[in-house]
């Protein structure tokens, strides 16, 4: 391993790409984004790759078609508003069975919202956000290690399934500065695209469309998209669990909200609560059959988000009634505090096992000098 | 005996789908010719539109891209940046070039990004079932402007290639029509400068082809011949607008 | 050990700067950091204030609810951030833009005229290194040596020059401490 090296998560994850071989980067101005482009722009001609800054996020996203087109890793990055106006060309993408990375810094929203750490675009990640039947590879870091490895990790399930695969992160994920350490060398795989419109140069000639106008084509197609899917959710699912062994209660939390959960736990076995925290990596294969079976093993759910409550359905789904699940969230920009979480925590152990937990007060720490 | 007319072996051996007295017909054998003689077919991409000729990819036998209606500009700006030493050409349509794809078409000619294209108006909306185009005629009936077009309501016609000339990326900008042998001779010219100029490095060139569409205009295939000669081209004129070869 | 310090004052203070080097000394000397920064949507003139977590074990939530320390640079967010400090924390107060009577008495206050002792060395910009000098020297989180040696290696190169002026600033802070 090499140094550590203080740095943004924005930063991470264009080291984490260039590392990874992405050799071209299409992009526009937003806010909490921003430093990607920049220092894409800076090390993408180091490496003998293409930087463009683009006249809209149409455009970006269009460029990283025409680049994903000809085989080259491609990828682009965006804030909340900047991703919903991708999500005509993520559509084409998918549909013409491309690979390439999108990195989201979710921001508050809807509309212009603000530029505060928010987890409101879950739905139009993993649920795939554009027209038509497709999802993206959705993996969610929370750490600044993480920006630099799940470049790499996208790029890979890009490649191996053909298909757009994005990089949910959010403000404080992207702004945060922690030490990293970056590898001599990744490992990543990148396959054979004899499929790419580089010229017909002794072969016949590609065509990579997503229009399939007689709809037995394109059901075929949809099949196949369908049939990459259920071939990932059975490859591609990855979680990571904390003390969830003796745990009476999961907090449910991905991404920097997971961070937060983490601290809660702590506090929360401080106290003697039985508290463990289960924290997607992928989104999208989502980890349900890992969560079903907790919720056989008895265990109860409080799913953590900075949003309305957008993950908490995909948890219910995989819970299915067989044990409670229970959500707290917080909109707009606003971050949720350990201790906060904790309270709902104790809430939760309270109703759910009243015999074992009559914790009564909460456990604010405001003003008590804890 | 000696073969003199032969399928440019860019095209493909399919019948294409088009209208009697459609021109992109001829438009598509152009550039076909074009890419033929300069002995590039190999080293093509071609990126094609959404409209009429959504199913280009289906005639050229070279290889292509299908893009989002608009952003075909785009879609050849992340061709070309990767793949440099490739000729890579759009083929558009008004709606396409002009309506939903402005802000594309614009900014890759500002950015003089070095490919060639091939912007076909005809005034309407040909697939959707004759729509008013940006380029629709003031007094031109369409579906969505009953009675004609009247720019209170509606705005004037775009002229792109007056657009886009000014441009400092723009190495080349022609307008042309497809009407007699002697303009498809010339838009052929055009269309080979347009080419030539990408394998020279100079930037953006954009030939404007002043195309007919008999069935959604609702006239006989000579009456929209007449009709570009007439009434298009005098608010459409022919000629080069920019050419930085001098 | 566990310290969680919010530094918050306006655009064109240095708060992000003076949070950067505490995290790159606190690196330095193999602690786990986090560094977290907020602003307005303003260039210059609007609020800004950065989360400093530095840490003995690994780090969970890179936001403190409840901060250890807060340095303050200026009255405004001062009195948005004052409140959630712990009970016996630490305030550390820039008394030539925060008005003394407005500080709470619950906590360990060092009141230090920032602005003034920044000028008294040359440049009023300084002040933000007198506070971190003030900060370091105070809690001991990190070494005063090291956040000197971190100096050449968060501030851009085209900054270096300003660099005698900060480390004089930092040990204007740190020796007004140990007095």
């Amino acid at each position: 391993m090499g140094k550590r090296i203080l740095m943004k998560g924005n930063e991470a994850v264009v080291h984490g790409a260039i590392a990874a071989q992405c050799r071209a980067f299409f992009g526009y101005p937003i806010t909490p984004q921003n430093e990607v482009p920049e220092y894409m722009s800076k090390c993408m001609p180091e490496v003998g790759g293409v930087f463009l800054q683009a006249e809209s996020e149409i455009a970006a996203i269009n460029m990283v078609y025409g680049a994903a087109c000809v085989g080259v890793r491609a990828m682009t990055s965006s804030s909340s508003p900047g991703i919903s106006l991708k999500m005509e060309g993520i559509s084409y993408i998918a549909g013409a069975q491309l690979p390439c990375v999108i990195v989201n810094v979710q921001r508050g929203g809807p509309g212009l919202g603000n530029i505060a750490p928010a987890q409101s675009d879950y739905f139009q990640a993993v649920k795939g956000g554009g027209h038509g039947d497709y999802k993206l590879l959705t993996i969610a870091p929370w750490s600044v290690q993480e920006m630099f490895e799940h470049a790499a990790l996208a790029f890979d399930l890009a490649d191996r399934y053909r298909n757009p695969a994005m990089i949910l992160s959010d403000a404080i994920v992207g702004q945060m500065l922690e030490p990293i350490e970056i590898p001599d060398c990744v490992d990543t795989d990148i396959p054979a695209k004899p499929w790419a419109t580089t010229g017909a140069s002794g072969r016949s000639r590609n065509i990579l469309t997503s229009l399939y106008i007689v709809p037995e084509d394109l059901e075929r197609i949809n099949l196949k998209i369908q049939a990459k899917y259920a071939a990932a959710s059975l490859r591609e699912v990855r979680y990571q669990e904390f003390d969830v062994e003796d745990a009476d209660l999961v907090l449910v939390a991905y991404g920097s909200t997971a961070r937060i959960c983490r601290t809660s736990m702590t506090m929360a076995r401080k106290k003697g609560l039985k508290v463990g925290l289960f924290r997607p990596i992928s989104l999208f294969p989502f980890p349900s059959a890992r969560l079903a079976e907790l919720a056989r093993l008895g265990k109860q759910f409080l799913t953590v988000e900075m949003s309305a409550g957008q993950m908490v359905e995909d948890v219910r789904l995989a819970v299915n009634g067989v044990s409670t699940v229970d959500f707290y969230g917080r909109l707009g920009g606003m971050v949720p505090g350990p201790v906060e979480i904790l309270d709902q925590a104790g809430l939760s152990l309270e109703r759910m096992h009243p015999k074992s937990y009559t914790v009564g007060a909460r456990f604010g720490m405001v003003g008590s000098g804890e | 005996m000696e073969k003199v007319f032969t399928r440019p072996k860019t095209l493909s051996d399919v019948q294409m789908a088009y209208c009697a007295g459609c021109t992109h017909g001829i438009a598509h054998r152009l550039v076909a010719e074009v890419i033929d003689e300069l002995g590039v077919r190999e080293n093509t991409v071609g990126v094609c539109p959404v409209g009429c000729s959504v199913f280009l990819y289906e005639y050229f036998e070279c290889d292509t891209i299908e893009a989002a209606h608009g952003r075909a500009p785009a879609v050849a700006t992340g061709v070309k940046r990767c793949l440099p030493d490739r000729v890579v050409f759009t083929y558009q349509g008004d709606g396409d070039l002009a309506a939903i794809g402005t802000a594309e078409i614009v900014h890759a000619a500002s950015r003089g990004e070095n490919i060639s294209v091939m912007f076909i108006n005809n005034a309407i909306y040909g697939m959707t079932g004759g729509q008013m185009a940006p380029t629709t005629m003031l007094g031109q009936e369409s579906t969505t402007t009953p009675g004609g077009r009247d720019h209170a309501r509606a705005g004037y016609p775009m002229r792109v290639c007056e657009l886009l000339s000014p441009l400092e990326g723009v190495a080349y900008a022609a307008r042309v029509s497809l009407t007699s042998p002697a303009n498809v001779a010339k838009a052929k010219r055009a269309i080979k400068t347009a080419f030539q100029n990408q394998l020279d490095g100079k930037g953006l060139s954009i030939v404007e082809m002043l195309s007919t569409c008999p069935t959604q205009w609702g006239v006989s295939p000579l009456d929209a011949f007449r009709h570009v000669d007439e009434v298009m081209t005098a608010y459409y004129p022919l000629g080069v607008y920019k050419d930085v070869n001098g | 050990m566990h310290e969680e310090v919010i530094m918050s004052g306006t655009g064109g203070q240095g708060i992000m700067i003076m949070g950067q080097i505490l995290a790159h000394a606190a690196m330095t000397e193999g602690r786990h950091v986090v560094w977290f920064p907020s602003y307005g949507p303003e260039a210059r003139g609007g609020t800004a204030d950065c989360t400093v977590i530095v840490s003995t074990d690994e780090i969970g939530s890179p936001i403190s609810a409840h901060p250890d320390t807060l340095v303050g640079m200026h009255q405004f967010l001062f009195n948005r951030y004052q409140p959630i400090v712990k009970i016996g924390g630490r305030l550390i107060v820039n008394t030539s833009l925060i008005d003394p009577a407005t500080v709470r008495t619950d906590c360990d206050v060092v009141m230090v005229p920032a602005n003034v002792l920044a000028e008294e060395i040359g440049n009023v910009r300084a002040a933000n290194m007198v506070m971190l000098g003030v900060y370091v020297a105070s809690t001991g989180v990190v070494s005063v040596e090291s956040v000197l040696a971190s100096l050449p290696e968060v501030f851009p190169s085209h900054r270096h020059k300003l660099i005698p002026l900060n480390e004089s600033a930092l040990r204007k802070g740190a020796e007004l401490v140990r007095g």
